[in-house]
């Protein structure tokens, strides 16, 4: 059986955690299809051709999936998804109000999260906010996986690219209407997919020390901008520069904690990362625990210091 | 307008995670319990459209063992104004419950279903889309901000990158995201007084469900530990253990 994988795309071109879902489906048998629906998508769908692993691309081009609303696109999958062994989506916004609509609509279970596959239905992931992880053996005839994308590796390009086959779309549905989108613009790396991550907590006290502190520290050292749940709630930063167990999950080569004490909820969200550095005042911050090298000091005099010194 | 606000008991989110030595699974024993902390939210969501009047009545449901009457009483003294307890032993999955409440939905008619995105043991994230799926309606999920008016609702959702808001067709499922309110503390007179309100009891059987496991857990285990690294005195130090010892910059 062959393996149906959703992609996340910018009608352009895929999106990074689209390429780790398909690096953790690889490590299933199957060849494996990619499923590029949107309203004009074709770039996308060309694209998605190009990477290792793919063996088909199957691009519905239609305008009701231009918002990419769960309803129509549940409906679209729920008709291809019975010839297919596993159903992948990354485990970000999109995939995880996705999939769980695709399974209910064919009766099945999903496993969220997925960080291991240790067999076609054997998988590991993730419980009580990253302190658990469960193993868990799935006995529906699919299996829906959204993967933890941090947990597998992205693919490369390969030499050639697959076949497109164009698919009839399914019902417009109607059912629900985008109004309007509010993404923060950034000529920063997405937090996602960035090498170094710059990420401060309440310890800056604002969102103005916020920006004067770690900014020009991030452009520096070309990183992606994030921030603990504390500092989110008091507004220093739009919601989804927040890491941790309700926010985003990273895992970059180098993960900057400044004045962030290291809530649960937070290390949940980063302690995968390659190489953890924590600036904190308090040597008694639980961060300290995770971090390759700490170093207890006022932030405000550490962050720039290091800006300088770079 | 009635709506439904599914409740779960959890361990209380300040208890400490133990896993079993045996792997069988996480320590439940002689641990507190309370309401899983998006579910709060999303009564508190369901008080503020009733307080708002656009909301005539608010029903918890909780699926799960006996003691799940106690997350309803505190839904209840939230204000929710009666509760309804599926009451089963067996370890409800997502789908088993979004079937469960899909039931309950079709006794009740709800045009407004209000739940947390994700409970905080099993973080699956998926009960409030299954229970849409199941009912054909539409989903706002992650929701920070949610307006009801002339048979819609107009909800702001947390997405990678920002926020995004739909328009979507009552009725709906809507699932709450950490910002879109802060809980009130129920009173002590509200405590009392939900210990008065009504309370029905059901069962799966009754309602015609197979709550059967789909998913099977092998093992659990505590995750690798990260140890410690070392402290350094100065960015100096700091920056030549980055260059040339980690190599990440």
């Amino acid at each position: 059986m062959a393996i149906l994988l959703i992609a996340e795309h910018d009608n352009q071109s895929l999106k990074a955690a689209t390429l780790n879902t398909l690096g953790a489906a690889r490590r299933l048998e199957g060849e494996i299809h990619v499923l590029v629906a949107g309203a004009g998508c074709a770039a996308a769908g060309q694209a998605a051709a190009q990477f290792e692993g793919v063996a088909k691309v199957l691009l519905c081009d239609a305008p009701q999936y231009a918002e990419r609303g769960a309803e129509n696109l549940a409906e679209l999958v729920r008709g291809l998804a019975a010839n297919y062994s596993h159903v992948l989506v990354p485990a970000s916004a999109e995939g995880k109000n996705l999939l769980p609509r695709v399974a209910a609509l064919c009766g099945m279970a999903q496993v969220s999260d997925v960080v291991g596959i240790e067999s076609a239905d054997i998988f590991v992931r993730p419980i009580y906010a990253g302190n658990a992880l469960a193993t868990v053996k799935s006995i529906d005839p699919i299996k829906f996986l959204s993967i933890r994308t941090t947990a597998f590796e992205a693919v490369g390009v390969a030499g050639t690219a697959v076949a497109v086959e164009t698919i009839a779309a399914g019902p417009e549905l109607g059912l629900c209407k985008l109004v309007g989108r509010e993404l923060t613009r950034s000529e920063r790396p997405e937090l996602g997919a960035a090498k170094i991550i710059v990420s401060g907590g309440r310890g800056l006290g604002s969102g103005d020390n916020y920006r004067r502190v770690l900014e020009p520290l991030a452009d520096k050292l070309g990183a992606a901008l994030g921030a603990s749940r504390a500092a989110v709630d008091a507004g220093f930063v739009p919601n989804d520069f927040q890491v941790g167990q309700t926010g985003k999950i990273v895992a970059p080569q180098l993960y900057l904690a400044v004045g962030i004490s290291g809530a649960i909820q937070h290390l949940a969200g980063m302690k995968d990362s390659r190489v953890i550095v924590a600036i904190n005042k308090d040597p008694d911050a639980p961060i300290f625990q995770v971090a390759d090298y700490g170093l207890v000091a006022d932030l405000f005099e550490a962050a720039p210091a290091l800006t300088q010194a770079i | 307008m009635k709506v439904l606000v599914p409740v779960k008991r959890v361990l209380d989110y300040n208890v400490k995670v133990r896993v079993r030595a045996d792997g069988s699974g996480v320590d439940l024993a002689n641990v507190k319990m309370g309401m899983n902390p998006f579910d709060e939210i999303a009564v508190e969501e369901a008080m503020r459209l009733k307080e708002a009047g656009v909301v005539s009545e608010v029903v918890a449901v909780s699926c799960g063992v006996a003691a799940s009457a106690e997350v309803l009483r505190t839904a209840m003294a939230i204000g929710a104004d009666r509760g309804i307890l599926v009451q089963s032993d067996a370890d409800l999955q997502p789908l088993a419950v979004a079937r469960l409440l899909k039931a309950v939905c079709d006794r009740e008619g709800p045009a407004l279903v209000i739940c947390g995105k994700q409970a905080i043991d099993d973080d699956a994230n998926q009960t409030g889309q299954m229970l849409a799926a199941l009912l054909g309606w539409s989903q706002a999920t992650f929701a920070s901000k949610v307006t009801i008016a002339d048979g819609q609702a107009t909800v702001v959702r947390e997405v990678d990158g920002g926020l995004e808001t739909l328009a979507v067709r009552l009725p709906a499922v809507i699932t709450t995201d950490l910002r879109l309110n802060e809980p009130r503390y129920a009173t002590l007179p509200n405590i009392m007084k939900a210990k008065k309100k009504p309370l029905d009891t059901l069962d799966p059987a009754g309602l015609g469900v197979d709550v059967s496991q789909r998913l099977i857990t092998l093992k659990v285990v505590e995750p690798a530990k990260r140890s410690a690294g070392i402290l350094v005195s100065d960015v100096a130090q700091l920056l030549e253990k980055l260059k040339n010892e980690a190599k990440v910059i």
